[in-house]
């Protein structure tokens, strides 16, 4: 049903280790799962199968924003083989859940506040029958106007998206539709402006980009015999999950037992509950389990986006081509219920300078309640909006001056003991300036790549692609740089840890690890790097990774860059108290053959207890013999601060993550198609737990990048809050023939506070490339394009 | 939902007239898109896969009888020096995977503005053999298509063959959509020289409620080729030319804003398709073209 416990394997080509012990921290080990994935034969949370089994079925609002005035189930309920209908009046106990404030209703009850809000349940013997039974359902609804953006939802009359706020951030913002507002103030911009010759101001616009994962929602919950339910699901942080579900089943949370399933990708779309309240529910009413899964329709209204934005900015500088000063403010949709748009408010503001040293601001940044979708996690996490508009800033100031844009941003370029507009210092590596001179120092990729030996063309190299629209007419190539700053982990105070449960014990006379972790295997290879990392702690050979459940202590999200880091973390530290334990049982037994035993310095290396200097006391297996040692162990980062609400100050971050982006892109002009040539990539990783992963990682956030810059949004009607285009017809993502070559440069500069002096990796790839592929677009048609994604229209003066 | 799999040909005839409201499946890349986001919930599927001479094709002397059901692969894989245009426009069509099952006559079938195939047809010049059990008759292309997503067929008809003109002269094909592969088209253009007639055949998907040809600028460059002696003497075409017959082609769209594209930006890009394929096809007349890999 659930994952399979499996035992990674070792000892791959790409082994790049010396150590005694395979496979261990900086070798390239293979997926455990990439071969049962690429044919096909992984199991997905869409997968399980359960004897008996009931099918679940949501019915979603067919409007943005109105009153429920009757929800009538009479016809649903007598249709065969429906076996349960629910409407809020059923919900046993909480009527509400959220991540940061629980004001998202399991069922809509009073009014709906955004398109697709589950409004009704069905559980029927067969997934059609539910379908049909849940179009059945009639809803009459009284449709309010709707509040699409900052003008209609601050308006002194607008309608409230949520009356009567109760949340914690309720007093302090300026107006109830606005979620929460974090400013931040250093130096005087205004007196620092003075000093300006050129200032450039610019109005920007990021488009709500979708994670679109492969694997839709879907899970199983099964009731269990003492009142609980067994909830199997794809999701990225279990333990935040049974949070949020336990209250709404009127359980108690032990009595909520989660299981990882197959997950098909994340990116942030996961961070929220979809499916899970609404199986359990019908799972407990039914006494049956029960499958839900969202078709790829539904899951565009299954899950939230990333928050669009308008971001308005203005820079100064020096005639020399230093930055004197920046303002900004920075809107963001958080659409009709509030998810994570606190925090993303919290990072688009702190991050909203970028990786420049610019001692004068004025940040203020603003998430709204609207009748949109609602916005939340996506890789990025406000830094991504942010990073659009300060770029598209660089170059104006740039050719404004007359300088070289890179030169220009390498002048500006933070370091190590540069001090964030919030007032923390950066106290490790930040190589922005070698980054920029990595991307530009490449060779460029060669012109008029469609001209092949031999007077032929290929189409697929040109703008177009396959559909044959161009053979070089109206072709222009055009070269772009951006880079971005991320925060690593979670900020601003949140007592942000995991665990990890190590079990060591000797199997046929080997010794074997086991990690246990409750982390999500989203894709980003928690599944090697665990093995690897308990590998070199243990110096064992073989290690199994326990399946993710709630039986082990939270493991934190998977997201923020944060689960090397964290989970990496526990498990090293969970490894070397297991090593301790080790060591005093062999002092204890052998102390007395040899006198290197009182030695503090003893390693576990190749399935042995050996001194610093490589001497072999005994093997694991004859310290251990038949006792295990195991040990269960919370870890923590540094602490942080909360930001000041007024001032913006405090040392809000763990860590930052740096990327730099070159985008070689050719613009068929005249039609307004845009191939990307090469995206060049160089990034710090502080250190490579497994340099494959690396490479997939930042290869992925890139294309994620791309696909924002010209392609990819989900189209709201803001007439009516409608989504226009919930499919993988009209939203598209990058195809292959879509994503350039990607040279990956890394740099390992340890950062010292981290375990192995590791930085999250995820994120970065993802904020710089949008902007260098749009700087790309600029150059090659001379066009402002202050909008992402761009789209022919706006290359062609079509709109 | 009933399910019927008819052995042949005429047994899925009598099949049609026993179940009119039936829906014929082939391919499947169409219809159960439809049925799975439930857009449509037919009463009867009319199985088609079991009918051999669906998936023949046949070159003849002036025409290649084209099989209803024949996938857009093996038209790009064997079709390609009689079928140039069709070839190209099979090579838009989706993956490869949608291209192995897809078949014009699911095209023609939908009969979406948007299908890949309509320009190509229209161009190349092409009759649709329908059949029932009350016998069979040709529609002309240009009569097929009678307004969105409807066609000339009766309810008891089914296509059965493809009857396309063999090319005489340089075709083309062009689809516009912001993606670089697998992309449903915003608009669509198709062009074909027809030496053998001194004439122009034009296709435009996408851009009108039905697949439409450009008449008017068909007419135009008819005349001007006929004028200027360029069908003997083989001279470039004239840029004042190209650009009256780009803009007649701009003329003849009549598209519409959506979610894909505005109307401004499809009748724009119908123009820039127009005056390149007219560069291309003259080109390879006057034997100077270059072929193009990944093309087709």
């Amino acid at each position: 049903m659930a994952q399979n416990t499996r035992t990674v394997p070792v000892g791959t080509p790409t082994d790049v280790t010396q150590n005694h012990t395979q496979g261990g921290v900086g070798a390239s080990t293979l997926r455990p799962d990439g071969t049962l994935k690429v044919t096909g034969e992984f199991a997905y949370s869409s997968d399980m199968w359960h004897e008996d089994m009931l099918w679940g079925q949501v019915l979603r609002s067919t409007v943005a924003h109105a009153e429920i005035v009757s929800i009538d189930t009479s016809e649903a309920l007598t249709t065969d083989g429906v076996y349960a209908v629910l409407t809020h009046e059923d919900l046993p106990a909480a009527k509400n859940y959220g991540l940061e404030f629980r004001d998202t209703p399991v069922l809509a009850y009073g009014k709906v506040r955004h398109h697709g809000e589950p409004v009704a349940l069905v559980a029927a013997d067969h997934p059609e029958t539910a379908r049909r039974a849940a179009a059945k359902i009639k809803v009459e609804y009284r449709e309010l106007p709707v509040i699409t953006d900052e003008a209609s939802a601050t308006a002194p009359d607008a309608i409230l998206v949520h009356e009567n706020r109760d949340d914690h951030h309720a007093a302090h913002v300026p107006h109830p539709n606005i979620v929460h507002r974090q400013p931040i103030i250093r130096g005087d911009a205004d007196e620092a402006a003075k000093r300006a010759d050129v200032i450039v101001r610019g109005e920007y616009t990021f488009g709500m980009q979708d994670q679109a994962f492969l694997g839709p929602e879907s899970g199983l919950a099964v009731p269990a015999e003492d009142g609980g339910v067994d909830l199997y699901v794809a999701t990225q942080w279990l333990h935040a999950d049974r949070e949020q579900i336990a209250p709404c089943l009127g359980l108690p949370q032990d009595k909520v037992r989660m299981t990882m399933a197959g997950i098909g990708g994340a990116f942030g779309g996961r961070e929220d509950i979809s499916m899970q309240i609404l199986a359990s529910l019908l799972a407990l009413r039914t006494g049956k389990p029960v499958k839900m899964v969202y078709n790829r329709y539904e899951s565009f209204f299954g899950h939230v986006h990333r928050h669009p934005a308008k971001l308005y900015y203005e820079h100064g500088a020096t005639k020399d081509g230093k930055i004197t000063h920046m303002k900004c403010k920075i809107v963001l949709d958080g659409g009709a219920y509030a998810s994570s748009t606190v925090s993303v408010v919290g990072n688009a503001s702190s991050l909203s300078v970028g990786p420049y040293v610019i001692d004068d601001v004025e940040i203020e940044a603003i998430g709204l309640y609207t009748n949109n979708p609602p916005c939340g996690a996506m890789r990025g996490f406000g830094a991504v909006q942010a990073c659009f508009a300060y770029e598209a800033q660089m170059d104006k100031l740039a050719a404004k001056l007359g300088m070289d844009p890179v030169e220009f941003r390498q002048l500006n370029a933070m370091e190590q003991g540069t001090i964030m507009p919030t007032g923390q210092v950066v106290d490790s590596p930040a190589p922005v300036a070698e980054l920029l001179r990595r991307v530009k120092a490449r060779p460029m990729p060669p012109e008029r790549q469609w001209e092949t030996a031999g007077e032929s063309a290929d189409v697929r190299a040109l703008p177009g692609g396959l559909s044959n629209t161009s053979h070089g007419e109206g072709v222009v190539r055009g070269v772009g740089y951006a880079v971005g700053i991320k925060n690593v982990g979670f900020s601003e105070g949140f007592d942000d840890y995991s665990t990890a449960k190590i079990r060591l014990e000797v199997i046929n006379g080997e010794a074997v690890a086991t990690v246990h972790t409750a982390a999500a295997e989203v894709g980003q290879g928690g599944v090697t790097i665990h093995a690897q990392i308990a590998r070199t702690e243990l110096g064992v050979q073989q290690v199994t990774i326990h399946p993710a459940d709630t039986q082990v202590g939270s493991a934190g999200s998977t997201s923020a860059g944060r689960q090397t880091y964290m989970t990496g973390g526990a498990i090293k530290n969970s490894c070397e108290l297991v090593r301790e334990r080790v060591l005093e049982i062999g002092r204890r037994k052998f102390g007395s053959h040899h006198p290197a035993w009182a030695n503090a310095e003893l390693l576990l290396e190749g399935g042995k207890v050996v001194t610093d200097g490589g001497e072999a006391l005994a093997t694991i297996a004859d310290v251990l013999e038949d006792q295990a040692v195991e040990v269960e162990e919370e870890w923590r980062h540094r602490p942080t601060q909360a930001f000041d609400r007024v001032t913006g100050q405090g040392d809000g971050h763990v860590q930052y993550a740096f990327a730099a982006h070159r985008a070689v892109v050719e613009v068929d002009t005249e039609l307004g198609l845009v191939k990307v040539i090469e995206l060049a990539c160089a990034q710090d990783v502080g250190k490579a737990v497994n340099p494959l992963s690396v490479i997939g990682q930042i290869q992925g956030g890139t294309t994620q990048g791309l696909g924002v810059a010209v392609m990819e949004e989900i189209i709201v009607d803001p007439k009516t809050a409608k989504v226009r285009n919930p499919s993988f017809t009209d939203y598209l993502i990058p195809t292959i023939l879509d994503t350039p070559t990607i040279p990956v440069d890394y740099l390992e500069l340890a950062d010292p506070h981290a375990p192995y002096g590791v930085r999250g990796i995820g994120e970065a790839p993802t904020l710089s490339s949008t902007p260098a592929v749009l700087a790309a677009i600029r150059a090659a048609t001379g066009l402002e394009l202050n909008k992402t994604p761009v789209r022919p229209e706006a290359l062609t003066g079509t709109l | 939902m009933d399910f019927l799999r008819p052995a042949s040909w005429e047994e899925a005839l009598a099949a049609k007239a026993e179940h009119p409201t039936a829906v014929p499946i082939s391919g499947g890349t169409d219809v159960m898109v439809e049925i799975n986001f439930d857009h449509r919930r037919p009463e009867y599927l009319l199985d088609l896969n079991r009918i051999e001479l669906l998936r023949e094709w046949e070159v003849g002397e002036e025409n290649v009888r084209l099989g209803a059901s024949v996938p857009y692969t093996q038209i790009m894989e064997n079709l390609r020096a009689e079928l140039p245009g069709l070839a190209l426009a099979s090579h838009t069509v989706a993956s490869p995977q949608i291209r192995n099952r897809g078949g014009v006559g699911g095209n023609l079938g939908t009969a979406s503005p948007a299908g890949d195939a309509h320009p190509a047809l229209l161009a190349a010049g092409a009759e649709v053999e329908v059949e029932s059990v009350r016998g069979s008759r040709f529609i002309p292309i240009d009569e097929f298509y009678t307004g969105v997503k409807r066609n000339a067929l009766q309810p008891d008809e089914l296509i059965k063959t493809v009857h396309i003109k063999k090319a005489d002269g340089p075709q083309q094909y062009s689809k516009v959509g912001t993606r670089n592969a697998m992309v449903i088209a915003v608009c669509a253009f198709g062009l074909a020289l027809h030496p053998e007639t001194r004439t122009v055949r034009t296709g435009i998907g996408s851009a009108a409620p039905t697949p439409i040809r450009a008449k008017e600028a068909e007419a135009f460059l008819n005349a001007a080729l006929e004028e200027g002696g360029f069908w003997d003497n083989g001279k470039i075409i004239t840029p004042a030319i190209a650009k009256q017959f780009a803009d007649l082609c701009s003329a003849a769209a009549n598209p519409i804003d959506d979610v894909r594209g505005t109307a401004k930006y499809r009748r724009h890009a119908v123009g820039i398709m127009a005056r390149r394929q007219l560069g291309w096809t003259w080109e390879q007349y006057r034997g100077t073209g270059r072929t193009l890999e990944g093309a087709a």
